[in-house]
């Protein structure tokens, strides 16, 4: 090849990727990142939501990493494409509802279809030998790989521990200037910043999935199960990001707000919920998700009546608004008392 | 020149982002597109998206709880 080889990287915002981009850069490869919104990542709008974490900077941490860098970040929407990876995973899931190989081999599987649409050489990506447990073993590695079809995808920092890929044979690169890194260390990563010169980089490896956390894969399954379904669209997954969410009764679950920003953010989904909040007191926004009867509703106000300032009191006014109906109605109910909300009822 | 609007509001990030990225590629160079947006990650997002790819930052106002980012696009 006579021209500079250009390749893709896919760029989480960790130390890897940003490694990775490096090596090839070091190596007089043009690099463009590509970065891929399934819905689920943490990174972004989930700082936007609590108000205690709006004081934390707000940094994207791929498009930090690109501009670092010094190369083009291409964020692409896959939420719609990426039900079918998580709802059907031909792999299964991990110790949450975490579809990682799955999820690898379709970010792959895009990146490719990215890069011979914009005409790219290759892909790569900042994975390392047992690194994770599902998509980053030496035997499922060549299972992602597949996904991107005649070796165009090349992982530079365990690259010497691999069969070499095209644009190793092809000599776009050089595999002796690329790496052998194995194994859930991470030393070298962190010695090769250090030769870098990178004093600051997001948390190594750091969790970029909330289907890698336990209490919201908690929350995804109890939202299947409900449904009878694993249906879902992006207010939904948003959703269980935020609040308490308790279920008192199978058909219907309460979101709590913890503070202002949830309850800034849970007032954008007024008009989709029946809600309700203290009139006599101070308290939180609660959307009611499922349908309540007239009973439903006052045990939910009982509910919501205990995250008041009124717990103590005898009675709490809540506000209630039905969805579909303009015209509030208000309850006045006792707040129910902890030994009364049964733990089962938390997701 | 022409000036578009993106009504990015209720979006959190990336998603903002993405709208607008999206919206440039049918934009020549030079047009503005102006972004509304609510999530205040945007403010930090946008930007470092238009560094990145070669468009200008016009100007970042903030009206109540509205965040409006005026691009200018750039572009090869």
């Amino acid at each position: 090849m006579n021209k500079q080889p250009k390749a893709v990287a896919l760029i989480s915002g960790g130390l890897d990727s940003m490694l990775a981009v490096k090596v090839l850069q070091e190596q007089g490869v043009h690099v463009e990142g590509i970065n891929f919104y399934t819905g689920f990542c943490v990174e972004g709008h989930t700082h936007a939501i609590r108000k205690t974490d709006q004081k934390k900077e707000k940094r994207n941490n791929a498009l930090w990493v690109a501009e670092q860098l010094g190369i083009k970040l291409h964020i692409i929407d896959v939420i719609e494409e990426y039900k079918e990876v998580l709802t059907n995973p031909q792999h299964g899931y991990g110790a949450n509802l975490n579809p990682c190989l799955d999820c690898k081999s379709f970010m792959v599987k895009k990146a490719r279809e990215w890069m011979d649409e914009n005409a790219f050489d290759f892909i790569f990506t900042g994975e390392v030998i047992g690194q994770r447990p599902m998509s980053q073993r030496k035997d499922t590695m060549p299972v992602v790989a597949k996904q991107c079809g005649d070796e165009r995808l090349l992982r530079p920092l365990c690259a010497k521990l691999l069969p070499a890929t095209l644009p190793e044979r092809e000599g776009w690169v050089d595999r002796e200037k690329l790496y052998g890194f194995n194994g859930r260390s991470r030393k070298p990563q962190i010695a090769l910043a250090t030769q870098f010169g990178f004093d600051e980089y997001a948390q190594p490896a750091g969790g970029c999935c909330f289907l890698t956390d336990q209490a919201y894969s908690v929350k995804l399954g109890d939202l299947w199960r409900q449904r009878g379904s694993k249906n879902y669209d992006l207010d939904d997954i948003m959703l269980l990001k935020v609040g308490r969410h308790i279920r008192p009764r199978d058909h219907f679950k309460v979101i709590i707000g913890r503070e202002e920003g949830e309850n800034n953010f849970m007032n954008g989904y007024r008009k989709q919920f029946t809600h309700m909040h203290a009139t006599s007191h101070n308290g939180p926004l609660a959307l009611i998700d499922g349908n309540a009867s007239r009973d439903d509703l006052e045990l939910a106000a009982q509910l919501v009546a205990r995250f008041t300032q009124g717990r103590d009191a005898d009675t709490v006014q809540i506000e209630v608004n039905e969805k579909g109906n303009e015209t509030p109605f208000t309850l006045d109910v006792t707040p129910l008392h902890n030994d009364d909300i049964p733990r089962e009822w938390y997701l | 020149m022409a000036t578009d609007t993106l009504d990015a509001r209720r979006l959190l990030c990336p998603m903002p982002v993405i709208r607008a990225q999206n919206r440039i590629k049918t934009l020549a160079k030079g047009d503005i597109l102006e972004v509304i947006c609510t999530d205040p990650g945007a403010k930090n997002d946008v930007p470092a998206w238009c560094r990145i790819n070669g468009h200008e930052i016009v100007s970042i106002e903030t009206q109540n709880d509205e965040i409006i980012i005026k691009i200018a696009v750039g572009g090869e």
